[in-house]
């Protein structure tokens, strides 16, 4: 899947940076640590933006294009941030069979967003996860550390009214 | 040299350790088919069309990257072969956009001939999900056609060569996709322009932005006066767009050509760019009389000089503020010309022809307009007249030798080698001696600054000072020079810079040279000697001796860097945000 890039402003601090520049003064003599800087970029930032790659690029001194390549290859960086509730639904085999397909489109429908996309007002991202080893509960979803089990699409409404604080 | 026994198709050859079987192969007069390999620029053994069965190895392994062994039995051709290459070009074919018929790289497209060679069909073999991508027009000299592109990386490898990385691999997969950081238009990335991608590119995925149109529609236009001027390299690669030999000055036949085309005076650049060297010697001259910033760098490539507007915003001052030949000639054409002939500047229309796609930025740059319009109008590149060329039907081969137009047509061998690495720094050094020292001096050639090497140094004594110069080629070892600028430790007085390895003999704008020539060719070292070889058959091999130049000087300008020539000859450059 083509990754989104997210089009929200870049909200990151003077600590965050500061932190990501600890990181990259650590690895900087070894271009091969590229992808652990950006790694550690995410755990600080909690995904990769423009921002950060241009910092991460600069620092270890490599073109741009190249950190970009390397986070749009690997599944595990995030070009979007995660919102305030990360809504993530499982699309592992139990719960596809039981579902869990149609749930998340209604819900990225409601949020009028996609797949490791997040909405204009930061509250809620969408992801698709694999099975979460909760089968029995097919098809579940979780919103940050709840999780909800034996779902339709009429829950869907009801369990986003709960985040809307 | 170990020397390695080894059979291809049967027939034993001996070759240096070390080479690889499609080396090998050479040897013994097989050509094997190639895509993605481009010898020391992308050597990744990624799209298998090369692959060949030998002994010592279970499966097909990729001829490109493999080394020969002793005793070592290769069949390049086999049955087993044939199906493979005959699949991955399936394979390829199944989400190309086949449009052939008007691709501007059909005839001499890799991926069509070995399609033809391999039977393989046009038909939708394989169905299912075919990614589709929007044309990247956004630059003055490039169109960018992902939905041609085969992934073979070969431009993204010209582009690292380059320095620049402006684009690369994104995404995985099927979304797999040469692209720019966070797949911005490349308008907004730092691409140079320098074309370096389309020489590479196998397919018509990345081709220069037509122009042609422009100027049939001036041609055709008879309220204008539509006037031509060719660049110091296009005489020595022209002639390959119509299958002549690589290195053949086709200089006579060209402006024959241009005659034919329906341009009303066919001048050449070669005349802005004798200007150029007396303004710029000039320049340096005076830099080092009056404490002036140096190292100068030479300021003739568009493509270097936009690298360093983007790199290097804070020592723009060490460029010469010299316009290029081709904006020198399209200004002199536009303000001395048209006055001298009582044209109107607006009613001129001045076509470069260029062995560059970063001329096609230049001519839009601002500072670039000494008669209140653009000093020149359309920049085309040598594969785009050798369409013009085509399409007129005009059988070039066999044109009589024309000569230019009087009386921008005069040139000198000095002029002439501005074409090659080390060319624009000997062409000033032959004026800079002569005018430090006020005698006609015996020593034209500076060799140490001749060759294909990226950087070449040398130290000359001139008048009794010591100048210490660099002639160097290629973003890479401009960025070098920079670097050392910077941190001030460059031991230099005088800096060529060329934007392309080699220098414009080859640009991003010279005629396409498929991998299986290029990899076994130096076209560079070729191209360059066409031109020495016409500087040292020339009776005047100085720019400051060229009739033309004093002539404009004497009636027009006055004596070199006058005010009148910095209104004119000069201009401004100005720092550039790297991503948008």
């Amino acid at each position: 899947m083509k990754k989104k890039i997210s089009k929200l402003p870049f909200r990151g601090t003077a600590e965050q940076e500061r932190q990501l520049h600890e990181v990259i003064g650590k690895y900087k003599s070894d271009p091969s640590r590229l992808m652990t800087v950006m790694q550690e970029a995410q755990e600080i930032y909690g995904y990769l933006p423009i921002e950060v790659q241009q910092m991460i690029a600069d620092g270890m001194n490599v073109p741009l294009e190249k950190v970009y390549g390397v986070a749009t290859f690997y599944a595990q960086f995030a070009l979007s941030p995660k919102g305030v509730y990360n809504v993530s639904v499982c699309l592992g085999t139990a719960c596809y069979v039981k579902g869990a397909g149609d749930l998340f489109n209604k819900i990225s429908e409601k949020l009028g967003i996609g797949a490791d996309e997040c909405t204009e007002d930061g509250r809620f991202s969408l992801t698709a996860c694999r099975c979460i080893g909760a089968c029995g509960l097919a098809p579940v979803l979780t919103v940050n550390n709840d999780v909800y089990g034996r779902l339709t699409v009429d829950d869907v409404d009801g369990i986003l009214a709960k985040y809307n604080d | 040299m170990e020397m390695i026994n080894c059979k291809i198709n049967g027939i034993a050859v001996s070759v240096p350790k070390g080479s690889t079987i499609l080396e090998a192969a050479r040897y013994a007069g097989v050509d094997i088919p190639t895509l993605c390999f481009l010898k020391d620029i992308n050597e990744i053994g990624a799209c298998r069309i090369c692959v060949v069965e030998t002994t010592g190895a279970r499966g097909l392994v990729t001829a490109c990257v493999y080394p020969v062994a002793e005793g070592m039995e290769v069949q390049t051709n086999s049955a087993k072969v044939q199906a493979a290459r005959r699949t991955t070009l399936e394979l390829i074919l199944s989400t190309h956009d086949k449009k052939c018929l008007s691709c501007v790289r059909s005839n001499d497209c890799e991926l069509q001939k070995m399609c033809r060679d391999y039977g393989v069909e046009m038909a939708e073999k394989y169905d299912g999900f075919r990614p589709t991508y929007e044309l990247d027009l956004s630059t003055a000299h490039l169109v960018r056609d992902n939905n041609k592109c085969i992934l073979c990386r070969r431009c993204v490898a010209a582009c690292r060569q380059q320095f620049v990385s402006v684009i690369g691999a994104n995404d995985r997969g099927i979304d797999t996709h040469i692209g720019t950081p966070f797949e911005k238009q490349l308008a907004d990335v730092p691409c140079v322009s320098c074309g370096q991608c389309e020489v590479v590119c196998p397919t018509g995925a990345l081709v220069e932005k037509d122009d042609t149109g422009k100027v049939w529609d001036a041609l055709a236009d008879k309220s204008k006066t539509v006037i031509v001027q060719t660049a110091p390299s296009i005489r020595a690669t022209l002639g390959e767009s119509f299958g002549m030999p690589i290195g053949t000055n086709v200089e006579g036949k060209m402006v024959a050509a241009l005659r034919r085309l329906g341009f009303d005076k066919v001048f050449d650049t070669d005349f802005g760019a004798d200007m150029t060297i007396v303004e710029e010697a000039t320049e340096f001259v005076d830099r080092v009389k009056n404490g002036g910033v140096l190292p100068m760098i030479t300021s003739c490539s568009p493509g270097w000089v936009k690298f360093a507007e983007y790199y290097y915003p804070d020592q723009l001052d060490h460029l010469s503020s010299c316009k290029s030949p081709q904006q020198m000639t399209g200004a002199i054409i536009k303000t001395y010309y048209a006055e001298k002939n009582g044209l109107d500047p607006k009613d001129i229309v001045v076509v470069s022809i260029m062995p560059c796609t970063a001329k096609k930025f230049e001519v839009g740059r601002d500072d670039q307009d000494a008669a209140g319009v653009a000093d020149v109008d359309v920049a085309l590149t040598t594969r785009e007249l050798a369409r013009m060329i085509k399409r007129a039907g005009l059988d070039f081969v066999n044109l009589p030798d024309e000569e230019f137009d009087n009386p921008l047509g005069d040139d000198t061998g000095a002029a002439v080698i501005f074409g090659a690495t080390g060319g624009v720094m000997e062409a000033a050094l032959r004026t800079a001696n002569d005018v430090l020292t006020g005698k006609d001096n015996e020593a034209l050639e500076f060799h140490e600054v001749r060759g294909t090497d990226s950087i070449k140094e040398a130290t000359y004594n001139i008048a009794g000072m010591e100048v210490k110069v660099a002639a160097v080629s290629g973003i890479a070892s401009a960025n070098y020079v920079m670097s050392r600028i910077k941190d001030g430790t460059a031991p230099w007085h005088f800096v060529e810079i060329m934007c392309c390895p080699g220098g414009c003999v080859n640009g991003g704008g010279q005629p396409i040279q498929p991998a299986s020539v290029r990899n076994f060719t130096d076209l560079k070292a070729l191209r360059a000697k066409a031109l020495y070889d016409q500087d040292e058959a020339m009776a005047l091999r100085k720019s400051h001796q060229s009739p033309a130049v004093k002539m404009v000087y004497d009636e027009y300008l006055g004596s070199y860097g006058s005010h009148k020539a910095h209104e004119i000859l000069h201009t401004s450059y100005t720092g550039r945000k790297k991503y948008n």
